[in-house]
């Protein structure tokens, strides 16, 4: 049975592709099929940040419009045979994108795929409900920052309003991953508390991913952090964070500024 | 307490956790609201039916924000009924 997930945020800047491209190769290294589809139209960066830019054909409007079959969009990943990706449109227009078109494509992915992941582009419109819409549960990726916190709770009001498991009266589940993590800056005081933002959001931890040159590194390399630096504070993270999606329970541990050291761990059961 | 923290000013977090509780509580409410008033108007409309016959468009629920209360206003307008019925309205 597949599953969808969002990765979305309201803000920009965030983390969403970086999160879109590490959990997917996280998952898909554990043996699960997994594509990753880039939802932001006219912006797409999963493309680069999964080292496949050069490779683009069809893109998701392309198939979407029938010009292009869904298997000749797909592009699988180099590194690790079950991570596919299906790419955004540079050129083509948003409005291109329409609702049931979008659900077509949707149901195609669920057939051939264990996880689909949808990379929300930042905002409330409609490239943001549109990625969201046919999620069984979601991403809230969210920085220790006030303005990040600010448009997650209103990604929140979305997600419980204007997806389709929200109109047929269900629950959609929700995980926070606070990422941009800085433990000096917390220790410091001057950044938000991983309880305050979960009091806040109230919604259950996914993970914490620290702020880490590596993630930086993996980008510009064309690489989830997760297969290029599977040992790296922020690709440990993410590995956990998989494993929590597929059921696991394990605690959150809060990156300390300690080299190659895990610090205290979070007394609070994971999403 | 170390010696940063005791020549440092005050730490900014606390302030940017208690503004975002007063605006999110705020916002939850605004943004609720458009909601809340279809919500209320079809509850309405339903029980109201359930009693005397009434049109959709007879029926308006407005409200109206202030900083202290807020108002919320119920405009029902029935049809010409039996004298019974009205007693119930
Ligand atoms: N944990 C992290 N540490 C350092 N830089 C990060 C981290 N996560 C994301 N970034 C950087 O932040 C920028 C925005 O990230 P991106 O994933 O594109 O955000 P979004 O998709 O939400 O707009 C990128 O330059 C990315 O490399
Ligand atoms: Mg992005």
């Amino acid at each position: 049975m597949a599953k969808v997930l969002v990765v979305t945020s309201g803000k920009g800047g965030v983390g969403k592709t970086t999160s879109t491209a590490a959990l997917g190769a996280a998952l898909a290294s554990q043996g699960k099929n997994v594509v990753v589809v880039d939802f932001d139209v006219g912006l797409r960066n999963l493309d680069l940040v999964m080292g496949a830019e050069r490779r683009v054909v069809y893109d998701l409007i392309n198939v979407v419009q029938g010009d292009a079959k869904l298997a000749q969009a797909l592009i699988r990943d180099k590194r690790c045979e079950t991570l596919h990706l299906l790419p955004a449109s540079q050129t083509r227009d948003k409005d291109n994108l329409t609702q049931e078109g979008v659900a077509k494509v949707m149901d195609e992915l669920r057939e051939k795929f264990d996880w689909v992941i949808c990379d929300s582009p930042a905002g409330i419109e409609r490239g943001a409900t549109l990625a969201m819409r046919h999620a069984d549960a979601a991403i809230i990726v969210t920085n220790p920052e006030v303005s990040s916190v600010r448009d997650s709770d209103r990604i929140i009001g979305l997600l419980d309003s204007k997806t389709l498991k929200a109109e047929a009266g269900e629950r959609m589940d929700k995980h926070l991953l606070l990422t941009r993590y800085d433990p000096i800056r917390a220790e410091r005081g001057d950044m938000l508390k991983v309880d305050d933002v979960l009091e806040i959001l109230s919604i259950p931890l996914l993970g914490i991913v620290p702020e880490s040159q590596d993630v930086l590194r993996a980008s510009n390399l064309g690489s989830p952090v997760t297969l290029c630096e599977p040992q790296s504070a922020p690709a440990r993270a993410y590995f956990d964070a998989a494993r929590r999606l597929e059921g696991a329970e394990l605690p959150v541990v809060i990156p300390s500024e300690r080299k190659g050291f895990l610090g205290k761990l979070f007394g609070r059961r994971a999403a | 307490m170390n010696l940063f923290s005791m020549f440092s000013r005050r730490s900014s977090a606390p302030v940017a956790r208690e503004r975002l509780q007063v605006l999110l509580a705020h916002e939850r409410a605004v943004i609720g609201n458009s909601d809340l008033v279809a919500v209320l108007r079809e509850e309405i409309l339903a029980v109201i039916a359930k009693h005397v016959p009434v049109e959709r468009e007879k029926v308006r629920v407005k409200m109206d924000r202030g900083d202290q209360v807020s108002l919320l206003e119920v405009d029902i307008e029935l049809p010409e009924m039996p004298q019974k019925a009205q007693k119930v309205a």
